[in-house]
């Protein structure tokens, strides 16, 4: 008998093919972030080359947008659609929140093998750890409360770096007679939450911050300190540019640069701009902590990435060596050179990394044993979106009006209370 | 009898094709415009955060909106962006229009010329006029570049001016557009009128005013109603040219709704300003559509 070839046959015997393809299918893991800038994508590289090498399949969803705003609606899509990535980069209270909504997985086994509780400071655990199990994997630290200073504008006044507000109000008329903006600033009404945030922590101090910012307590946010922190808001308000309004950080960040200002007050992921531009710190910039009134005090953002529960053994498999290669020490170290901010963990030699990182990751140990680290408002790790938002509105409001710093006090507390 | 089942399919065929032809459009138009309307009143009567949630609140969501400042500066840029918006672009497309039906020559060139800008997106437009109205890059710093060390045109970083930038960028934006609706119309003006208008004695400003523009009133319908629903769902083009800024001055119901469902995790709220927009935009295209329309009958 001739055997014939049948296509219906050969059809079947390629699904076949296909089906038991993805039966053996090799791990995976899925990650949805937001890091698209070179630096951040160089950082993320660290992290997946590691799985890579696992033998992990790397499925990357970046979904652009700095803050992470759209990664964000681009998640509550997936999750309503009961397909959630195994992994995601997200920021504070919302990890916490997605926790509590029971779809987060955990990672205990593989933390206590590994010993994260004594690698981590408290500060971190914060925000990985919620209700005793860890459901997020911390890549880094980031601190807020920064001032980012050229030295040659500092140098052609002959000026020292300030070390209380008093010194740092007494400078900028001393710039402005040189020609030289004393503070460059993007207008967007996020920047300028972080600027409030810094002032903040710096006027009034960690108690006052944690007690008005975080515990969002009534007498705090309506007391005298408020007041003395939008006054030097206020003060600062006087410092830009009135071409201010709009601009990007990373081009207010290029006006310190090049000398044209100054002074910039944001976060550690600036450093990464200095960088690129082949600027060197303590030699071209200085990195400094923005005075402190009352006692010492360090703002922290934590970048982490959140597992989302997964049934397929393949994906949890792919969770596992994803977790294993983020805390993996070199990787941190790596990651932390690429984007600019400080190693999650706290047992490392940071030898190999700049001044700045350092100096960070030192004052982070101080800060945490202190009880002075305090989590950032403008990155909602003090309190919820709705609270970071209205209280948002009322500081850009401020910032961009002739609104006393009694009006403004009052504007943000109303706005917090309201929201809470 | 074969041949009149035949003929009796086909009636039936020429029946029913219309509406199965026209029935997945409508089905979809159903679900996700008609279907997702009442999904947003839903949602506004609930207490949803981050994902939809069905613990019902009455009213409560609607109290909280309203006691937001914030939203009540939306509510007062919208109704002067939308009204300078409606009555610059109205008057502009018809003066244009009328300007370009004078039998001028190269008009065929002239029309697509005002008429491009629509094809722009409303994100291109914002950030070209971003950067034409910026003082630091735009216009102000070429004038002074050309020696005209005094001017100053720094609307875009004032609190109280932003707003009328994207004024000035959306009716850049349409006007050709209007111009276009009101060119046709102008067209399709019957020639023997006018003629007998001029035989009787009318003036040019006569003819325009008495005979002409009431006869554009469909013209008029129309870009009424498409410049309302551009004004009212201006999202785009706010978040290109000023995020909403300097400080919140520029915001509109559009952005806040966008920012309290997706960021803010505020979905209740969010939903319930979706609905007030809707209600509101119904509130003034109802009555006018429908004293429009009637007359007609």
């Amino acid at each position: 008998m001739k055997r014939q070839c049948n296509p219906l046959a050969a059809l079947g015997a390629a699904a076949l093919c296909l089906s038991a393809a993805t039966a053996w299918a090799e791990p995976k893991v899925e990650v949805m972030h937001f890091w698209t800038s070179g630096g951040e994508a160089a950082a993320l590289a660290a992290v997946r080359d590691k799985v890579v090498a696992e033998g992990v399949k790397w499925e990357d969803a970046p979904i652009a947008g700095g803050g992470g705003d759209q990664a964000k609606t681009a998640l509550q899509a997936r999750i309503a659609s009961g397909n959630p990535p195994a992994a995601m980069l997200m920021l504070g209270q919302n990890i916490i929140d997605w926790a509590k909504e029971g779809l987060l997985g955990n990672v205990d086994a593989l933390a206590s093998a590994d010993g994260w509780d004594a690698a981590l400071p408290q500060a971190v655990k914060d925000f990985t750890k919620v209700d005793g199990h860890y459901v997020s994997v911390p890549t880094n630290v980031h601190r807020t409360d920064m001032i980012w200073a050229s030295k040659a504008a500092f140098d052609r006044i002959g000026a020292t770096y300030p070390r209380t507000w008093e010194e740092f109000n007494a400078l900028a008329p001393k710039f402005r007679a040189a020609g030289i903006l004393p503070l460059a600033h993007g207008g967007q009404a996020w920047q300028e939450a972080y600027m409030f945030e810094a002032v903040a922590v710096g006027v009034g101090g960690a108690e006052f911050y944690r007690k008005a910012l975080v515990e969002l307590d009534e007498a705090a946010l309506r007391g005298p300190t408020m007041v003395a922190v939008f006054a030097q808001l206020a003060e600062l308000r006087g410092m830009v540019d009135p071409n201010a309004a709009g601009r990007d950080w990373n081009l207010a960040s290029a006006m310190v640069i090049n000398g044209e200002a100054a002074m910039q007050i944001m976060g550690d992921w600036a450093k990464g701009e200095f960088t690129n531009a082949g600027k060197r710190p303590g030699e071209d910039y200085a990195c400094i902590p923005v005075p402190k009134a009352k006692g010492q005090g360090f703002v922290y953002l934590v970048n982490s990435l959140s597992l989302f529960t997964q049934g397929d053994p393949d994906l949890i498999k792919g969770q596992e060596v994803l977790a294993r290669a983020i805390m993996d020490k070199d990787v941190q170290v790596a990651f932390n050179q690429a984007k600019g901010a400080i190693p999650a963990r706290a047992d490392l030699d940071l030898s190999a990394m700049d001044d700045c990182a350092r100096a960070t990751s030192a004052d982070l140990v101080a800060n945490d044993s202190a009880g002075t680290a305090v989590p950032t408002f403008a990155g909602t790790h003090a309190a919820h979106a709705a609270v970071v938002g209205a209280a948002t509105d009322a500081i850009t409001t401020f910032f961009n009006s002739g609104m006393t710093a009694q009006e403004g006090a009052a504007a943000l507390a109303e706005a917090i209370l309201a929201a809470k | 009898m074969a041949l009149d089942t035949m003929t009796d399919f086909r009636t039936r065929l020429q029946d029913w094709l219309p509406k199965l032809v026209l029935a997945p459009s409508f089905a979809v138009t159903l679900l996700f415009v008609y279907g997702f309307i009442a999904f947003t009143v839903v949602l506004s009567f609930t207490g949803s955060k981050m994902l939809p949630r069905f613990d019902f609140v009455g009213f409560e969501n609607y109290a909280k909106l309203f006691a937001l400042q914030h939203w009540h500066i939306a509510l007062a840029n919208i109704a002067i962006f939308a009204s300078l918006y409606i009555v610059i672009c109205t008057s502009i497309g018809l003066l244009l229009a009328i300007l370009l039906d004078q039998k001028i020559r190269g008009e065929g060139v002239l029309r697509p010329i005002y008429l491009y800008p629509m094809a722009l997106s409303f994100i291109v437009t914002g950030t070209a006029w971003k950067w034409f109205l910026d003082p630091g890059i735009g216009l102000e710093r070429v004038m002074r570049l050309w020696g005209w060390e005094s001017f100053s045109f720094t609307w875009i970083k004032s609190n109280d001016l932003a707003l009328y930038c994207i004024v000035i960028a959306a009716v850049w934006q349409t006007s050709g557009f209007v111009m276009a609706m009101f060119l046709a119309g102008l067209r399709g003006i019957d020639n023997e009128i006018l003629k007998a208008a001029q035989i009787d004695g009318a003036s040019n400003w006569q003819l325009y005013r008495r005979i002409v523009i009431p006869l554009l009133r469909p013209a008029f319908l129309s870009a009424f109603v498409i410049l309302s629903h551009l004004a009212i769902k201006s999202y785009d083009l706010v978040v290109a040219l000023t995020g909403g800024g300097p400080g919140r001055s520029t915001e509109m119901p559009a952005t806040f709704m966008y920012s309290y469902t997706f960021t803010r995790n505020q979905m209740g709220i969010g939903a319930s300003s979706a609905v007030i927009m809707l209600m509101t935009i119904a509130a003034i295209m109802v009555p006018y559509l429908y004293a429009e329309l009637k007359e007609k009958k």
